[in-house]
Protein backbone atom coordinates (compact mmCIF):
# COMPACT_ATOMS: atom_id res chain seq x y z
CA UNK A 1 0.00 0.00 0.00
CA UNK A 2 1.05 3.39 -0.98
CA UNK A 3 2.75 6.26 1.99
CA UNK A 4 0.23 7.43 4.30
CA UNK A 5 -0.60 10.67 3.94
CA UNK A 6 -0.78 10.87 7.82
CA UNK A 7 0.56 8.31 10.41
CA UNK A 8 0.61 9.48 13.88
CA UNK A 9 1.99 6.77 15.95
CA UNK A 10 2.10 6.07 19.95
CA UNK A 11 0.22 9.88 20.98
CA UNK A 12 -0.08 10.18 24.51
CA UNK A 13 -1.67 13.11 25.87
CA UNK A 14 -2.62 14.27 30.03
CA UNK A 15 -4.52 16.52 31.07
CA UNK A 16 -3.37 16.64 34.85
CA UNK A 17 -4.20 13.23 36.09
CA UNK A 18 -6.76 12.51 32.77
CA UNK A 19 -4.43 10.28 30.38
CA UNK A 20 -6.42 10.95 27.41
CA UNK A 21 -4.15 9.31 24.91
CA UNK A 22 -2.21 6.63 25.88
CA UNK A 23 -0.38 5.66 22.62
CA UNK A 24 -2.85 6.46 20.25
CA UNK A 25 -1.98 5.48 16.43
CA UNK A 26 -3.90 6.84 13.46
CA UNK A 27 -3.46 6.30 9.96
CA UNK A 28 -5.43 8.51 7.01
CA UNK A 29 -4.69 7.73 3.49
CA UNK A 30 -4.89 10.66 0.20
CA UNK A 31 -8.28 9.76 -1.43
CA UNK A 32 -9.95 7.88 0.82
CA UNK A 33 -12.73 9.11 4.06
CA UNK A 34 -11.30 7.49 7.20
CA UNK A 35 -14.21 7.33 9.97
CA UNK A 36 -12.35 7.25 13.59
CA UNK A 37 -14.94 6.04 16.37
CA UNK A 38 -15.37 5.28 19.88
CA UNK A 39 -16.98 6.00 22.88
CA UNK A 40 -17.60 9.02 24.48
CA UNK A 41 -14.15 10.19 26.27
CA UNK A 42 -12.17 7.24 23.99
CA UNK A 43 -9.93 10.35 23.05
CA UNK A 44 -11.26 11.63 19.66
CA UNK A 45 -11.44 14.70 19.93
CA UNK A 46 -8.05 14.95 21.40
CA UNK A 47 -6.66 13.42 19.10
CA UNK A 48 -8.15 15.51 16.69
CA UNK A 49 -6.49 18.61 18.54
CA UNK A 50 -3.33 16.64 18.34
CA UNK A 51 -3.36 16.34 14.98
CA UNK A 52 -4.53 19.92 13.75
CA UNK A 53 -2.15 21.71 15.80
CA UNK A 54 -4.83 22.96 19.12
CA UNK A 55 -3.02 20.75 21.46
CA UNK A 56 0.54 19.38 21.57
CA UNK A 57 1.13 15.43 22.43
CA UNK A 58 3.22 14.76 25.20
CA UNK A 59 5.23 12.14 23.61
CA UNK A 60 4.50 10.42 19.68
CA UNK A 61 5.60 11.19 16.62
CA UNK A 62 3.56 12.41 13.44
CA UNK A 63 4.48 11.80 10.04
CA UNK A 64 2.94 13.40 7.07
CA UNK A 65 3.99 11.94 3.54
CA UNK A 66 6.73 10.47 5.58
CA UNK A 67 8.38 13.01 6.81
CA UNK A 68 8.18 13.63 10.24
CA UNK A 69 6.29 16.96 11.53
CA UNK A 70 6.12 19.27 14.00
CA UNK A 71 1.94 21.13 14.90
CA UNK A 72 2.56 23.17 17.74
CA UNK A 73 -0.01 25.63 16.52
CA UNK A 74 -3.06 25.45 14.08
CA UNK A 75 -1.09 27.48 12.05
CA UNK A 76 1.28 25.19 11.42
CA UNK A 77 -1.09 22.74 10.40
CA UNK A 78 -3.59 25.03 7.93
CA UNK A 79 0.51 25.52 6.11
CA UNK A 80 0.73 22.01 5.52
CA UNK A 81 -3.12 21.68 4.28
CA UNK A 82 -4.65 20.16 7.24
CA UNK A 83 -8.58 21.75 8.03
CA UNK A 84 -10.44 21.11 11.03
CA UNK A 85 -14.41 21.07 11.94
CA UNK A 86 -13.66 21.46 15.57
CA UNK A 87 -16.62 19.16 18.09
CA UNK A 88 -16.96 22.71 19.27
CA UNK A 89 -17.30 24.21 15.70
CA UNK A 90 -14.88 27.43 17.17
CA UNK A 91 -16.57 30.17 15.03
CA UNK A 92 -17.14 33.67 16.26
CA UNK A 93 -21.04 33.84 16.86
CA UNK A 94 -20.98 38.15 16.15
CA UNK A 95 -19.40 37.81 13.28
CA UNK A 96 -21.79 36.96 9.86
CA UNK A 97 -20.89 33.80 7.96
CA UNK A 98 -18.82 35.20 5.27
CA UNK A 99 -16.50 36.66 8.15
CA UNK A 100 -16.63 32.90 9.41
CA UNK A 101 -15.53 31.88 6.77
CA UNK A 102 -11.90 34.44 6.03
CA UNK A 103 -11.48 33.81 9.89
CA UNK A 104 -7.38 34.67 10.33
CA UNK A 105 -7.47 34.82 6.21
CA UNK A 106 -9.22 37.98 5.40
CA UNK A 107 -8.76 39.62 1.88
CA UNK A 108 -7.81 42.84 1.47
CA UNK A 109 -8.02 45.47 -0.81
CA UNK A 110 -6.18 46.25 -3.77
CA UNK A 111 -2.92 48.88 -3.49
CA UNK A 112 -2.44 51.11 -0.88
CA UNK A 113 -5.80 50.21 1.37
CA UNK A 114 -5.24 46.60 1.20
CA UNK A 115 -1.50 47.63 2.66
CA UNK A 116 -3.05 49.58 5.43
CA UNK A 117 -5.14 46.60 6.07
CA UNK A 118 -8.48 47.50 4.43
CA UNK A 119 -10.58 44.41 4.43
CA UNK A 120 -12.03 43.53 0.70
CA UNK A 121 -15.80 42.79 2.24
CA UNK A 122 -17.54 42.48 -0.46
CA UNK A 123 -15.01 39.72 -2.14
CA UNK A 124 -15.02 37.92 0.39
CA UNK A 125 -19.14 38.30 0.56
CA UNK A 126 -19.21 37.01 -2.90
CA UNK A 127 -16.95 34.22 -2.81
CA UNK A 128 -18.25 33.25 0.68
CA UNK A 129 -21.97 33.09 -1.09
CA UNK A 130 -20.72 31.27 -3.97
CA UNK A 131 -19.07 28.70 -1.90
CA UNK A 132 -22.22 27.90 0.38
CA UNK A 133 -23.92 27.69 -2.98
CA UNK A 134 -21.29 25.21 -4.05
CA UNK A 135 -21.54 22.82 -1.32
CA UNK A 136 -25.50 23.27 -0.38
CA UNK A 137 -24.92 25.18 2.22
CA UNK A 138 -28.61 27.12 2.52
CA UNK A 139 -28.84 29.94 4.79
CA UNK A 140 -31.37 32.18 5.28
CA UNK A 141 -29.31 35.26 5.84
CA UNK A 142 -25.92 36.02 5.13
CA UNK A 143 -25.64 39.23 6.93
CA UNK A 144 -26.52 38.24 10.06
CA UNK A 145 -24.09 36.91 13.01
CA UNK A 146 -23.56 33.04 12.60
CA UNK A 147 -25.18 32.82 16.42
CA UNK A 148 -28.17 33.93 15.42
CA UNK A 149 -28.35 31.00 12.93
CA UNK A 150 -29.28 27.85 13.68
CA UNK A 151 -27.12 25.15 15.15
CA UNK A 152 -26.94 23.05 12.12
CA UNK A 153 -26.42 26.23 10.20
CA UNK A 154 -23.59 27.02 12.08
CA UNK A 155 -22.16 23.60 11.72
CA UNK A 156 -22.70 23.50 8.01
CA UNK A 157 -20.92 27.00 8.07
CA UNK A 158 -17.76 25.16 9.96
CA UNK A 159 -17.95 22.49 7.29
CA UNK A 160 -17.90 24.51 4.32
CA UNK A 161 -14.67 26.72 6.02
CA UNK A 162 -12.90 23.46 6.30
CA UNK A 163 -13.23 22.05 2.70
CA UNK A 164 -12.94 25.34 1.00
CA UNK A 165 -9.21 26.24 2.87
CA UNK A 166 -7.99 22.43 3.01
CA UNK A 167 -5.37 20.56 0.44
CA UNK A 168 -4.75 17.64 2.05
CA UNK A 169 -6.58 16.50 4.73
CA UNK A 170 -9.78 17.78 6.44
CA UNK A 171 -10.74 16.96 10.31
CA UNK A 172 -14.41 16.58 11.11
CA UNK A 173 -15.51 15.51 14.29
CA UNK A 174 -19.10 15.03 14.48
CA UNK A 175 -20.14 17.47 11.55
CA UNK A 176 -23.41 16.21 11.48
CA UNK A 177 -24.08 16.10 14.94
CA UNK A 178 -26.95 18.92 14.65
CA UNK A 179 -28.16 18.17 11.30
CA UNK A 180 -31.09 17.53 9.48
CA UNK A 181 -31.91 14.65 7.22
CA UNK A 182 -31.05 17.18 4.24
CA UNK A 183 -28.48 18.75 5.69
CA UNK A 184 -26.79 15.65 6.63
CA UNK A 185 -27.03 14.43 3.26
CA UNK A 186 -25.33 17.20 1.65
CA UNK A 187 -22.44 17.56 4.38
CA UNK A 188 -21.65 13.46 3.70
CA UNK A 189 -21.72 14.32 -0.46
CA UNK A 190 -19.60 17.06 0.46
CA UNK A 191 -17.12 14.62 2.08
CA UNK A 192 -17.02 12.56 -1.00
CA UNK A 193 -16.71 14.94 -3.03
CA UNK A 194 -13.33 16.32 -1.11
CA UNK A 195 -12.21 12.42 -0.96
CA UNK A 196 -12.87 11.92 -4.88
CA UNK A 197 -10.54 15.59 -5.23
CA UNK A 198 -7.82 13.40 -3.87
CA UNK A 199 -7.69 14.46 -0.19
CA UNK A 200 -8.32 12.39 3.00
CA UNK A 201 -11.25 13.25 5.24
CA UNK A 202 -11.59 12.22 8.76
CA UNK A 203 -14.74 11.88 9.60
CA UNK A 204 -15.85 11.13 13.36
CA UNK A 205 -19.46 10.32 14.56
CA UNK A 206 -21.69 8.53 16.43
CA UNK A 207 -24.04 7.24 14.14
CA UNK A 208 -22.56 3.85 12.92
CA UNK A 209 -24.78 3.57 9.54
CA UNK A 210 -23.58 7.28 8.56
CA UNK A 211 -19.94 5.78 9.23
CA UNK A 212 -20.39 2.74 7.07
CA UNK A 213 -22.51 4.82 4.01
CA UNK A 214 -19.75 6.76 3.53
CA UNK A 215 -16.30 5.83 4.89
CA UNK A 216 -13.94 4.00 2.99
CA UNK A 217 -11.81 2.18 6.45
CA UNK A 218 -12.96 2.44 9.77
CA UNK A 219 -10.50 2.90 13.34
CA UNK A 220 -11.50 2.65 16.31
CA UNK A 221 -10.59 4.55 19.78
CA UNK A 222 -10.92 2.87 22.92
CA UNK A 223 -9.76 4.40 26.03
CA UNK A 224 -6.83 6.38 24.60
CA UNK A 225 -5.44 3.65 22.36
CA UNK A 226 -6.39 2.46 18.46
CA UNK A 227 -8.18 -1.25 18.93
CA UNK A 228 -8.95 -1.88 16.00
CA UNK A 229 -9.70 -1.03 12.38
CA UNK A 230 -11.91 -2.46 9.12
CA UNK A 231 -12.39 -1.90 5.81
CA UNK A 232 -15.95 -0.46 5.70
CA UNK A 233 -17.27 -2.44 2.82
CA UNK A 234 -16.64 -5.75 4.82
CA UNK A 235 -17.71 -4.83 8.10
CA UNK A 236 -20.61 -4.55 9.96
CA UNK A 237 -22.14 -2.32 12.61
CA UNK A 238 -21.85 -5.29 15.39
CA UNK A 239 -18.15 -5.58 15.10
CA UNK A 240 -17.81 -1.50 15.32
CA UNK A 241 -19.65 -1.24 18.28
CA UNK A 242 -17.80 -4.42 19.84
CA UNK A 243 -14.63 -3.30 18.94
CA UNK A 244 -15.62 0.32 20.70
CA UNK A 245 -17.31 -1.47 24.25
CA UNK A 246 -13.81 -4.01 24.37
CA UNK A 247 -15.74 -7.16 23.62
CA UNK A 248 -14.15 -7.30 20.33
CA UNK A 249 -10.00 -6.33 19.88
CA UNK A 250 -7.39 -6.84 17.21
CA UNK A 251 -3.63 -8.10 17.36
CA UNK A 252 -1.95 -5.79 15.05
CA UNK A 253 -4.03 -2.49 15.63
CA UNK B 1 -33.51 38.49 0.43
CA UNK B 2 -32.65 41.76 -0.94
CA UNK B 3 -29.91 43.92 0.25
CA UNK B 4 -31.99 46.15 1.11
CA UNK B 5 -34.19 44.61 3.52
CA UNK B 6 -30.90 43.04 5.20
CA UNK B 7 -29.50 46.81 5.76
CA UNK B 8 -33.19 48.20 7.51
CA UNK B 9 -32.97 44.74 9.23
CA UNK B 10 -29.46 45.21 10.26
CA UNK B 11 -30.63 48.89 11.17
CA UNK B 12 -33.28 48.08 13.51
CA UNK B 13 -31.52 45.28 14.91
CA UNK B 14 -28.36 47.60 15.62
CA UNK B 15 -28.40 48.98 19.24
CA UNK B 16 -26.68 52.23 17.56
CA UNK B 17 -29.90 53.08 15.94
CA UNK B 18 -31.84 53.19 19.62
CA UNK B 19 -29.43 55.18 21.16
CA UNK B 20 -29.28 57.75 18.48
CA UNK B 21 -32.66 57.79 18.96
CA UNK B 22 -32.38 58.39 22.55
CA UNK B 23 -30.09 61.18 22.00
CA UNK B 24 -32.27 62.99 19.68
CA UNK B 25 -35.58 62.81 21.96
CA UNK B 26 -33.33 63.97 24.82
CA UNK B 27 -32.23 67.20 22.21
CA UNK B 28 -35.87 67.27 21.53
CA UNK B 29 -37.33 67.79 24.75
CA UNK B 30 -34.92 70.06 26.12
CA UNK B 31 -35.07 71.88 22.90
CA UNK B 32 -38.88 72.60 23.44
CA UNK B 33 -38.82 73.40 26.93
CA UNK B 34 -35.74 75.88 26.22
CA UNK B 35 -35.61 76.32 22.29
CA UNK B 36 -33.68 79.82 23.01
CA UNK B 37 -31.31 78.29 25.35
CA UNK B 38 -30.53 74.59 23.76
CA UNK B 39 -29.50 74.91 20.31
CA UNK B 40 -27.35 77.69 20.39
CA UNK B 41 -24.12 77.56 18.78
CA UNK B 42 -22.37 78.55 22.32
CA UNK B 43 -24.19 75.37 24.21
CA UNK B 44 -23.46 73.46 21.18
CA UNK B 45 -19.57 74.12 21.44
CA UNK B 46 -19.07 73.93 25.24
CA UNK B 47 -20.74 70.32 24.90
CA UNK B 48 -18.44 69.59 22.76
CA UNK B 49 -15.38 71.03 23.55
CA UNK B 50 -15.90 69.51 26.85
CA UNK B 51 -16.99 65.86 25.30
CA UNK B 52 -13.39 65.96 23.51
CA UNK B 53 -11.22 64.56 26.07
CA UNK B 54 -13.94 61.95 27.09
CA UNK B 55 -14.43 61.20 23.43
CA UNK B 56 -10.71 59.80 23.04
CA UNK B 57 -10.68 57.65 25.63
CA UNK B 58 -13.70 56.42 25.30
CA UNK B 59 -12.80 55.62 21.01
CA UNK B 60 -9.74 53.21 22.95
CA UNK B 61 -12.17 52.11 25.20
CA UNK B 62 -14.42 50.92 22.46
CA UNK B 63 -11.49 48.50 20.88
CA UNK B 64 -10.48 47.24 24.31
CA UNK B 65 -14.18 46.82 25.37
CA UNK B 66 -15.08 44.55 21.89
CA UNK B 67 -11.99 42.32 22.90
CA UNK B 68 -14.40 41.13 26.18
CA UNK B 69 -11.71 43.66 28.30
CA UNK B 70 -11.76 46.12 30.48
CA UNK B 71 -9.28 49.31 30.89
CA UNK B 72 -9.97 51.07 34.39
CA UNK B 73 -6.47 52.80 34.27
CA UNK B 74 -7.06 55.68 31.30
CA UNK B 75 -8.29 58.45 33.76
CA UNK B 76 -5.26 57.78 35.57
CA UNK B 77 -3.38 57.54 32.76
CA UNK B 78 -4.12 60.44 31.73
CA UNK B 79 -3.34 62.18 34.84
CA UNK B 80 0.30 60.88 34.75
CA UNK B 81 0.92 61.23 30.95
CA UNK B 82 -0.16 65.10 31.77
CA UNK B 83 1.87 65.24 34.70
CA UNK B 84 5.25 63.74 32.42
CA UNK B 85 4.34 65.86 29.94
CA UNK B 86 3.73 69.57 31.41
CA UNK B 87 7.06 68.64 33.60
CA UNK B 88 9.32 67.65 30.73
CA UNK B 89 7.94 70.94 28.84
CA UNK B 90 8.82 72.62 31.94
CA UNK B 91 12.26 71.19 32.51
CA UNK B 92 13.03 71.93 29.00
CA UNK B 93 12.40 75.80 29.46
CA UNK B 94 13.86 76.71 32.48
CA UNK B 95 11.17 75.63 35.15
CA UNK B 96 8.11 77.19 33.02
CA UNK B 97 7.14 76.55 29.96
CA UNK B 98 4.73 79.54 29.59
CA UNK B 99 6.61 81.01 27.22
CA UNK B 100 8.12 77.94 25.36
CA UNK B 101 7.68 77.55 21.70
CA UNK B 102 6.85 74.72 19.45
CA UNK B 103 9.79 72.39 19.77
CA UNK B 104 9.36 72.15 23.68
CA UNK B 105 5.20 71.17 22.81
CA UNK B 106 5.96 68.60 20.41
CA UNK B 107 8.79 67.09 22.79
CA UNK B 108 5.62 67.17 25.55
CA UNK B 109 3.54 65.90 23.09
CA UNK B 110 5.74 62.87 22.52
CA UNK B 111 6.62 62.39 25.94
CA UNK B 112 2.38 62.52 26.99
CA UNK B 113 2.06 59.61 24.01
CA UNK B 114 4.84 57.59 25.27
CA UNK B 115 3.90 57.96 28.91
CA UNK B 116 0.23 56.59 27.70
CA UNK B 117 1.78 53.93 25.79
CA UNK B 118 3.61 52.51 28.63
CA UNK B 119 0.84 52.17 30.74
CA UNK B 120 -0.81 50.70 27.63
CA UNK B 121 1.63 48.00 27.07
CA UNK B 122 1.88 47.24 30.58
CA UNK B 123 -1.56 46.62 31.37
CA UNK B 124 -1.46 44.45 27.53
CA UNK B 125 1.38 42.38 28.52
CA UNK B 126 0.16 41.38 31.55
CA UNK B 127 -3.37 40.67 30.30
CA UNK B 128 -2.29 39.17 27.35
CA UNK B 129 0.83 36.96 28.40
CA UNK B 130 0.02 35.96 32.31
CA UNK B 131 -4.30 35.44 31.51
CA UNK B 132 -4.88 38.13 34.88
CA UNK B 133 -8.30 39.35 34.09
CA UNK B 134 -8.29 42.66 32.99
CA UNK B 135 -10.53 44.06 35.60
CA UNK B 136 -7.73 43.33 38.08
CA UNK B 137 -4.64 44.30 36.03
CA UNK B 138 -6.28 47.59 35.13
CA UNK B 139 -7.05 47.96 38.80
CA UNK B 140 -4.01 47.83 40.01
CA UNK B 141 -2.43 50.01 37.14
CA UNK B 142 -5.54 52.75 37.82
CA UNK B 143 -3.52 53.00 41.45
CA UNK B 144 -0.45 52.91 40.36
CA UNK B 145 -0.50 55.46 36.99
CA UNK B 146 -2.06 57.73 39.66
CA UNK B 147 0.24 57.46 42.37
CA UNK B 148 2.96 57.75 39.87
CA UNK B 149 1.92 60.99 38.62
CA UNK B 150 1.36 62.43 42.16
CA UNK B 151 5.07 61.15 43.53
CA UNK B 152 6.28 62.99 40.31
CA UNK B 153 4.71 65.82 40.62
CA UNK B 154 4.58 65.72 44.20
CA UNK B 155 1.34 65.57 44.40
CA UNK B 156 0.33 69.02 43.00
CA UNK B 157 -0.77 70.44 39.80
CA UNK B 158 1.76 71.49 37.50
CA UNK B 159 1.63 73.79 35.81
CA UNK B 160 3.09 76.26 33.49
CA UNK B 161 1.78 75.18 29.90
CA UNK B 162 3.09 76.42 26.96
CA UNK B 163 1.08 79.53 25.53
CA UNK B 164 1.54 78.90 22.12
CA UNK B 165 -0.47 75.18 23.23
CA UNK B 166 -3.25 76.50 25.20
CA UNK B 167 -3.66 78.96 22.56
CA UNK B 168 -4.02 76.95 19.40
CA UNK B 169 -4.98 73.69 20.19
CA UNK B 170 -6.47 74.81 23.36
CA UNK B 171 -9.14 76.90 23.18
CA UNK B 172 -8.07 77.99 19.48
CA UNK B 173 -10.76 77.45 16.86
CA UNK B 174 -10.73 76.95 12.70
CA UNK B 175 -14.02 78.52 10.74
CA UNK B 176 -15.50 78.46 14.68
CA UNK B 177 -14.94 74.62 15.25
CA UNK B 178 -12.86 74.28 18.20
CA UNK B 179 -9.49 72.88 17.28
CA UNK B 180 -10.05 70.79 20.31
CA UNK B 181 -13.09 69.27 18.84
CA UNK B 182 -11.13 68.94 15.47
CA UNK B 183 -8.87 66.97 17.08
CA UNK B 184 -11.21 64.27 18.78
CA UNK B 185 -13.30 64.46 15.37
CA UNK B 186 -10.50 63.11 13.95
CA UNK B 187 -9.02 60.57 16.02
CA UNK B 188 -12.64 59.36 16.02
CA UNK B 189 -13.26 59.09 12.73
CA UNK B 190 -9.50 57.00 12.58
CA UNK B 191 -10.60 55.02 14.68
CA UNK B 192 -14.07 54.19 13.59
CA UNK B 193 -12.77 53.76 10.09
CA UNK B 194 -9.99 51.33 11.28
CA UNK B 195 -12.35 49.31 13.48
CA UNK B 196 -14.78 48.97 10.76
CA UNK B 197 -12.95 48.78 7.82
CA UNK B 198 -9.43 46.83 8.74
CA UNK B 199 -8.22 43.49 9.37
CA UNK B 200 -7.31 45.10 12.83
CA UNK B 201 -10.70 45.69 13.85
CA UNK B 202 -12.15 42.37 12.55
CA UNK B 203 -9.94 40.77 14.77
CA UNK B 204 -10.65 42.76 17.30
CA UNK B 205 -14.07 41.57 17.36
CA UNK B 206 -13.55 38.33 16.48
CA UNK B 207 -11.23 37.81 19.69
CA UNK B 208 -13.69 39.31 21.57
CA UNK B 209 -16.40 36.82 20.33
CA UNK B 210 -14.69 33.65 20.19
CA UNK B 211 -10.95 34.28 21.67
CA UNK B 212 -10.42 30.25 21.19
CA UNK B 213 -11.78 30.62 17.94
CA UNK B 214 -10.00 33.07 16.99
CA UNK B 215 -6.37 31.71 18.30
CA UNK B 216 -7.56 28.21 16.26
CA UNK B 217 -8.11 30.34 13.22
CA UNK B 218 -4.47 31.90 13.10
CA UNK B 219 -5.04 35.08 14.87
CA UNK B 220 -1.91 36.24 16.59
CA UNK B 221 -4.06 36.56 20.00
CA UNK B 222 -1.74 37.69 21.98
CA UNK B 223 -0.24 40.41 20.09
CA UNK B 224 -3.78 41.67 19.13
CA UNK B 225 -4.27 42.26 23.08
CA UNK B 226 -1.35 43.90 23.32
CA UNK B 227 -1.71 46.27 20.73
CA UNK B 228 -5.09 47.05 21.80
CA UNK B 229 -4.45 47.73 25.45
CA UNK B 230 -1.48 50.01 23.82
CA UNK B 231 -3.87 51.64 21.80
CA UNK B 232 -6.07 53.09 24.56
CA UNK B 233 -3.21 53.69 26.72
CA UNK B 234 -2.05 55.81 23.87
CA UNK B 235 -5.26 57.42 23.09
CA UNK B 236 -5.22 58.32 26.92
CA UNK B 237 -2.06 59.95 26.68
CA UNK B 238 -3.41 61.80 24.18
CA UNK B 239 -6.35 63.08 26.22
CA UNK B 240 -3.64 63.96 29.06
CA UNK B 241 -2.03 66.29 26.32
CA UNK B 242 -5.54 67.99 25.34
CA UNK B 243 -6.39 68.14 29.10
CA UNK B 244 -3.43 69.75 29.58
CA UNK B 245 -3.99 72.36 26.65
CA UNK B 246 -7.57 73.38 27.43
CA UNK B 247 -6.96 73.85 31.75
CA UNK B 248 -3.64 75.56 30.92
CA UNK B 249 -2.52 72.84 33.87
CA UNK B 250 -1.51 69.49 34.53
CA UNK B 251 -4.46 68.43 37.01
CA UNK B 252 -3.76 65.67 39.69
CA UNK B 253 -7.64 65.43 40.46
CA UNK B 254 -11.04 65.94 38.66
CA UNK B 255 -9.94 62.34 36.86
CA UNK B 256 -11.17 59.66 39.03
CA UNK B 257 -14.25 58.86 37.23
CA UNK B 258 -13.32 58.85 33.59
CA UNK B 259 -12.52 55.47 33.09
CA UNK B 260 -16.10 54.78 34.38
CA UNK B 261 -17.77 57.87 32.31
CA UNK B 262 -15.61 56.67 28.88
CA UNK B 263 -16.81 52.61 30.12
CA UNK B 264 -20.37 53.87 30.23
CA UNK B 265 -20.31 56.26 27.20
CA UNK B 266 -19.05 53.01 25.17
CA UNK B 267 -21.73 50.56 26.37
CA UNK B 268 -24.61 53.23 26.01
CA UNK B 269 -23.09 53.20 22.67
CA UNK B 270 -24.45 49.82 22.05
CA UNK B 271 -20.85 48.24 22.72
CA UNK B 272 -21.48 44.92 24.38
CA UNK B 273 -19.61 44.12 27.58
CA UNK B 274 -19.63 40.74 26.70
CA UNK B 275 -17.04 41.86 23.63
CA UNK B 276 -17.62 40.84 20.23
CA UNK B 277 -20.01 44.04 19.17
CA UNK B 278 -20.04 47.55 19.07
CA UNK B 279 -18.89 51.00 17.40
CA UNK B 280 -17.42 53.68 17.81
CA UNK B 281 -20.21 55.74 15.90
CA UNK B 282 -21.96 53.82 19.04
CA UNK B 283 -19.79 55.42 21.26
CA UNK B 284 -19.55 58.98 19.84
CA UNK B 285 -23.76 58.80 20.92
CA UNK B 286 -23.08 57.28 24.31
CA UNK B 287 -20.26 60.41 24.97
CA UNK B 288 -23.24 62.75 24.06
CA UNK B 289 -25.97 61.00 26.07
CA UNK B 290 -24.80 62.10 29.83
CA UNK B 291 -23.50 65.12 28.27
CA UNK B 292 -26.94 66.61 26.47
CA UNK B 293 -28.46 65.34 29.81
CA UNK B 294 -26.35 67.42 32.38
CA UNK B 295 -26.27 70.72 29.86
CA UNK B 296 -30.07 69.89 29.51
CA UNK B 297 -30.49 69.62 32.85
CA UNK B 298 -28.99 73.07 33.87
CA UNK B 299 -30.21 74.84 30.73
CA UNK B 300 -33.67 73.79 32.01
CA UNK B 301 -32.89 74.01 35.64
CA UNK B 302 -33.81 70.86 36.74
CA UNK B 303 -31.27 70.03 40.02
CA UNK B 304 -27.83 68.71 37.73
CA UNK B 305 -27.83 65.84 40.65
CA UNK B 306 -30.64 64.24 38.72
CA UNK B 307 -28.16 63.73 35.71
CA UNK B 308 -25.83 61.07 37.50
CA UNK B 309 -29.09 59.03 38.34
CA UNK B 310 -30.60 59.37 34.66
CA UNK B 311 -27.48 58.40 33.12
CA UNK B 312 -27.37 55.11 35.72
CA UNK B 313 -30.64 54.45 34.38
CA UNK B 314 -30.39 54.26 30.59
CA UNK B 315 -26.85 52.42 31.22
CA UNK B 316 -28.40 49.92 33.20
CA UNK B 317 -31.56 49.76 30.51
CA UNK B 318 -29.34 49.49 27.64
CA UNK B 319 -26.82 46.67 29.17
CA UNK B 320 -30.18 44.86 30.24
CA UNK B 321 -31.24 44.94 26.53
CA UNK B 322 -27.79 43.87 25.17
CA UNK B 323 -28.10 41.11 27.87
CA UNK B 324 -31.91 39.55 26.84
CA UNK B 325 -30.88 40.10 23.32
CA UNK B 326 -27.94 37.47 23.82
CA UNK B 327 -29.52 34.90 25.77
CA UNK B 328 -32.36 34.88 22.97
CA UNK B 329 -30.26 34.30 20.38
CA UNK B 330 -27.73 32.16 22.34
CA UNK B 331 -31.00 29.71 23.05
CA UNK B 332 -30.69 28.80 19.71
N1 LIG C 1 -9.12 20.18 28.07
C1 LIG C 1 -9.28 19.06 28.81
N2 LIG C 1 -8.98 19.09 30.13
C2 LIG C 1 -9.11 17.99 30.88
N3 LIG C 1 -9.53 16.80 30.43
C3 LIG C 1 -9.83 16.69 29.12
C4 LIG C 1 -9.72 17.83 28.26
N4 LIG C 1 -10.09 17.43 27.01
C5 LIG C 1 -10.41 16.14 27.11
N5 LIG C 1 -10.25 15.69 28.38
C6 LIG C 1 -10.50 14.32 28.82
O1 LIG C 1 -9.88 13.45 27.92
C7 LIG C 1 -10.72 12.34 27.65
C8 LIG C 1 -10.96 12.21 26.17
O2 LIG C 1 -11.77 13.31 25.77
P1 LIG C 1 -12.18 13.56 24.25
O3 LIG C 1 -12.89 14.84 24.20
O4 LIG C 1 -10.98 13.39 23.40
O5 LIG C 1 -13.20 12.36 23.98
P2 LIG C 1 -14.08 12.06 22.70
O6 LIG C 1 -13.70 10.71 22.23
O7 LIG C 1 -13.98 13.15 21.72
O8 LIG C 1 -15.54 12.02 23.32
P3 LIG C 1 -16.95 12.47 22.69
O9 LIG C 1 -17.42 11.38 21.84
O10 LIG C 1 -17.83 12.63 23.89
O11 LIG C 1 -16.74 13.75 21.97
C9 LIG C 1 -11.96 12.53 28.49
O12 LIG C 1 -11.81 11.75 29.67
C10 LIG C 1 -11.97 13.97 28.82
O13 LIG C 1 -12.55 14.20 30.07
MG1 LIG D 1 -15.25 14.55 21.01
Amino acid sequence: MALPLLDARELVKHYGNVEALRGASFTAHAGEVVALVGDNGAGKSTLVKCLSGVARPDSGTILLDGTPVVLDSPVAARALGIETVYQDLAVAPDLDPAANLFLGRELRRGGLLGKLGVLDKREMRRRAVASFHDLGVSLPDVDVPIGALSGGQRQSVAVARSVVWASRLVFMDEPTAALGVVQRERVLDVIRRVRDQGMAVVLISHNMPEVLAVADRVEVLRLGRRVARFDAATTTVEELVGAMTGALSQEDA
Amino acid sequence: MTPRTGLRRRLVGANTLWIAVVLLVLIAVFGALRPDAVLTAFTLQTTLVETSVLLVLSVGMTYVIITAGIDLSVGSVLVFSGVTSAMTMNALHDGNATTAGWGVVLVGLLVALASGAAWGLVNGLLIARTGIPPLIVTLGSFGAALGAGQLISNGSNVAGVPDVLSDTLGTGTWFGVPNLVLLAAAVTAVGALVLGTTAFGRHTYAIGSNEEAARRAGIPVTRHLVRVYLLAGVLAGLAGFMALAYFRVASITGHDTDNLNAIAAVVLGGTSLFGGAGSVVGTVLGVFIPAVLRKGFVIVGVNVYWQPIAVALVLVAAVWLDQSRRRARDKR
